[in-house]
């Protein structure tokens, strides 16, 4: 396979998560909607509607933009693309077209296999079309549901930049990161939010000249864009070596079956007769606009990253942990504003926190411990009221129940070295045998008198404690 | 045919504020109207009887309190079937939107309704709005009032011939290369194309997007400023909507023009033209200058790529306005189809009339890949230069005086199967369409035979007000518009 190399591009898909349509007031993205409930006149294309720009979608994408270091155009044009489906209820989308919202920029991916800067061509705007469902309990017909219709998107093409399946996985993750950190989309495939179709083609190591490219679509995981490049690449490889060329196509990646298939040739392409859509004049972004943007941009994952490492001191590694969701970010730096110290509420959160949240689909907002709660609990180590052990006890109860307080309940150290002292002198008296063992050069034996003043402390003592006493009055 | 018919939007609105009728007299007596009259003019394709009484009961509560009185309450009236009205059915004439009745308003139909017009029904026109004859109409052609073997004009063929008629006190049609002015201009008329952008195309059936505009037809000026103001303005809901204010168009009818200058375009007065309607023209410039008007020869080079640019540019923007009418949603949707393509090919096939098929088949080949550039964009550059050459000559001049139309009103059939003699009727209305410039179309002369011939006049962009106060000048200075066969 090293005498070919594989050129990857991606087209991404990303629906904005604005209150309502990008061409109309209905409300946008409303999950668990029943079919046809969340549509109007315009966005169901009913005789004598038109179109209205909706704001926030545009100040979204500006977002986008300007964190992947695109320029933004003062002046861009909605364009209409014809073409007739059912879920199209206009026969035409409008959308953009040689006069897209953003040029150029670009998508920096530093992941533990990757690290490199692939570029993007252009950002636009344009609306979704409706859903078509198939199985919708009659043999012999199919529905269509209305309620994504109109759902602004932004459309991401990046260069032919990526060499492999796996650059290609990573840089969806990291362009998928930045939209969740900006707050503009949820980023979900599986629900459909965060869209993907490739472009692959293979050339000789060393030809600069690109080879005949093939399309795929229905990639529905990043995993599944994996393995379809894969497939594909492994495909075209096969086709050349055998002699033959490739076909310019689309193809359907076939998950179950793990193999593209033929959709449409390019003779069987759409001619879309993009126009510039004369029911919408063109969009002005004034640089004011653009600048207030930049202005309320959010820190993100690598820069949020690189301050924890220097301000709170805490391990890149976990930095990198902790940023990569930044509700959980925020969720840490909380703990760490409400008087824990950083390293050992990062320790708790990476480990305690996140192995209650490892099943849960919601992450961190699925936690129901305050984040000033947290800070209380591990403040509480600090003081000495309450063991780490403990701690882990009181936290799994809290979490459980749902507790809004922190209630060491029955859990209480005891740190009074004095009082420490007199039980670990009477442990001491009542296991000669023991002591003249340590003594003896089996230092290991610390271990059953520790475990015997936690006995006669019920697992109060400090072990610390216990520990520095115990060593003392051992020798 | 009863007098309160005769009767005028002003002075049909004067008397219902003070009382000398109830709106729901008034209503009655039209709906009779149109019963026993129109079949033979075949102006109406839905008469909404039961709408409008109810709506003439509660404009009659409200003029009886005296609260939120507009010109329009109580006023019965029909518009064109190319507005949206909600539970009313709308059709714009064509088979394929079938018995579609519209869940909302339009924002037009809106406006009417706020203030308490009575909708008495929707009015026949050519099938979405491609024509100039009213013959492409899926409810067969509308007559015209002043001879019934002879067309209305089109596409707003049913609104002017019922303003003609009495069967509406006044109206409103749409005018995208000269739907308003060339039916006024032949049913002895006045109409008005406003300023592109003037009033709300939200609810109006799109046909060619950056041309459509809405605007009045009634039996005088003072009736059409009044339509004007009742639906003029901004609309948050089109984005081509102009966010000017709107002026007291009744205010401005002063009646004097005296030191307006007014330009007569060489480019107009050409070959093909009637003598007589050039004669009738002329005549109004001379009536113009004796009311103090200076006239002056002005030119507009490009007028003569103007039909062919128009050609190019509507159908195409229309190509894209009807994919909408698929048959999946509303409307006529063929039986018994195998796949999708087919339901599609056989729905569109069965439901759009033929005219409007050979416009979108036009529309998609000028905007095919490889004929873009050729067609549409360079018709789109041409359009720029018919637009400057307006401005340049309206930076001399108040406003252009021309015919409306080349001809007097033709006979029905007469030019039904030749496209291209039927798209020359609009030669003189095409060019201020594509230029977005408001005209005003008015009766000026009756041939001969005793039909009517109209003149045109072209302002500056938002300058209704002064082409309603010359053409309200021209008006009291002669006898035209009262010519109107209302007994017919």
């Amino acid at each position: 396979m090293s005498k070919y190399e594989a050129v990857i591009g991606l087209e991404v898909h990303a629906q904005l998560a604005t209150a309502s349509k990008m061409f109309c007031a209905c409300a946008s993205n409303l999950r668990g909607a029943e079919p046809n409930t969340t549509i109007c006149p315009v966005c169901t294309g009913q005789p004598g509607t038109l179109p209205v720009v909706n704001g926030g979608a545009v100040e979204m994408a500006i977002k986008v933009g300007l964190a992947l270091g695109c320029s933004i155009q003062g002046r861009s044009v909605f364009a209409r693309k014809n073409y007739f489906y059912p879920d199209l209820p206009k026969g035409y989308q409008i959308s953009q077209y040689d006069k897209p919202l953003c040029h150029g920029g670009s998508v920096k991916v530093r992941t533990k296999d990757t690290d490199k800067e692939i570029a993007l061509i252009r950002i636009h705007l344009e609306e979704d079309a409706g859903k078509l469902l198939h199985d919708y309990g009659h043999p012999e017909q199919s529905h269509v549901d209305f309620n994504r219709c109109g759902v602004p998107l932004i459309e991401i093409v990046s260069g032919p930049d990526m060499r492999s399946p796996k650059e290609a996985g990573d840089y969806l993750r990291t362009l998928r990161n930045v939209l969740v950190y900006l707050g503009v989309c949820e980023g979900n495939l599986q629900e459909g939010n965060f869209r993907c179709d490739a472009n692959v083609s293979i050339r000789p190591a060393g030809q600069k000249e690109l080879g005949t490219r093939t399309e795929m679509k229905n990639l529905n995981s990043f995993k599944a864009v994996e393995r379809a490049l894969a497939y594909e690449i492994e495909r075209q490889t096969k086709v050349v070596d055998g002699g033959g060329k490739v076909v310019q196509e689309t193809r359907l990646w076939n998950d179950a079956a793990g193999r593209t298939e033929q959709m449409r040739t390019k003779e069987e392409a759409h001619d879309y007769r993009y126009f510039p859509d004369p029911d919408l004049m063109p969009l002005i972004v004034p640089k004011e606009w653009v600048e207030r943007v930049r202005g309320s941009l959010p820190e993100l994952a690598g820069a949020k990253a690189a301050r924890f490492v220097a301000e709170h001191g805490i391990k890149e590694a976990d930095a990198a942990i902790l940023t990569d969701d930044r509700r959980l970010a925020d969720y840490f730096e909380r703990v760490v504003t409400a008087g824990a110290p950083a390293v050992k509420a990062s320790n708790w959160i990476i480990s305690e926190l996140m192995r209650e949240l490892k099943d849960t689909e919601e992450g961190i907002a699925a936690c129901p411990i305050r984040p000033g709660h947290l800070a209380e609990l591990i403040k509480h180590i600090e003081d000495g009221k309450i063991s780490g052990k403990m701690a882990k006890t009181i936290f799994e109860k809290m979490y459980q129940d749902g507790s809004d307080k922190v209630d060491l309940g029955s859990f209480s150290q005891i740190s009074d070295t004095s009082e420490i002292e007199s039980i670990v002198d009477k442990v001491i008296a009542d296991n000669p045998k023991q002591l003249e063992q340590y003594r003896g050069g089996k230092t290991a034996v610390m271990g059953y008198f520790v475990g015997q003043v936690m006995k006669a402390t019920k697992g109060k003592a400090n072990p610390k404690i216990v520990n520095e006493l115990l060593k003392k009055k051992l020798k | 045919m009863n007098e309160l018919c005769k009767k005028g939007l002003a002075e049909t609105s004067r008397l219902l504020r003070e009382g000398e009728f109830k709106s729901i007299e008034l209503t009655e007596v039209y709906l009779r109207e149109i019963e026993s009259r129109d079949p033979a003019i075949n102006a109406f394709v839905t008469v909404c009887a039961d709408e409008a009484m109810a709506a003439a009961r509660a404009a009659d509560k409200r003029l009886a309190e005296g609260i939120d009185i507009a010109p329009l309450t109580g006023v019965p009236l029909a518009i064109k079937d190319i507005f949206v009205t909600e539970g009313v059915r709308t059709t714009c004439c064509s088979k394929i939107l079938g018995d579609y009745v519209p869940p909302f308003d339009g924002t037009v139909a809106s406006k009417l309704k706020a203030q308490g017009a009575v909708l008495t029904g929707k009015l026949n026109m050519d099938e979405f709005a491609m024509g100039s004859s009213n013959e492409y109409s899926a409810f067969g052609p509308v007559k015209n009032p002043w001879d019934k073997e002879r067309t209305p004009g089109g596409s707003s063929g049913g609104s002017a011939a019922a303003a003609a008629a009495g069967l509406t006190p006044a109206t409103l049609g749409t005018d995208t290369g000269g739907s308003i002015r060339q039916p006024a201009a032949f049913c002895g008329v006045v109409g008005l194309k406003p300023t592109y952008g003037r009033v709300s195309r939200y609810g109006i059936i799109a046909f060619a997007s950056s041309l459509d505009q809405v605007g009045p037809i009634a039996r005088d000026v003072t009736d059409c400023a009044i339509m004007l103001g009742a639906i003029a303005g901004h609309d948050p809901r089109d984005a081509t909507s102009i966010p000017a204010p709107v002026p007291d168009y009744l205010e401005a009818l002063t009646g004097d023009i005296k030191g307006r200058t007014i330009g007569i375009p060489e480019e107009y007065f050409v070959e093909g033209i009637d003598p007589e309607v050039e004669a009738a023209v002329r005549g109004a410039a001379k009536v113009l200058e004796r009311l103090g008007a200076k006239v002056k020869e002005v030119s507009l080079p490009h007028t003569k790529y103007a039909v062919a640019c128009y050609y190019i540019v509507a159908p195409a923007e229309a190509s894209a306005n009807l994919a909408r009418y698929d048959g999946i949603r509303y409307g006529h949707r063929a039986k018994g189809a195998a796949e999708l393509d087919e339901l599609f090919r056989r729905s569109r096939t069965e439901g759009f009339g033929p005219e409007v098929a050979l416009r979108i088949v036009v529309g998609t080949y000028v905007l095919s890949s490889g004929y873009y550039d050729a067609y549409y964009l360079k018709a789109q550059r041409v359009r720029t230069l018919i637009r400057d050459d307006f401005l340049d000559a309206l930076g001399g001049c108040d406003a252009i005086l021309a015919p409306a139309t080349p001809t007097p009103p033709f006979a029905l059939g007469e030019k039904a199967d030749d496209p291209i003699k039927m798209y020359l009727n609009d030669i003189f209305t095409i060019p201020a369409s594509l230029a977005g410039l408001p005209g005003l179309a008015m009766p000026c002369g009756v041939t001969k035979s005793g039909l009517p011939v109209g003149m045109q006049l072209i302002g500056r962009p938002l300058d209704e007000a002064g082409l309603l106060n010359i053409g309200h000048a021209y008006e009291r200075a002669t006898e035209w518009h009262k010519k109107v066969p209302l007994d017919g």
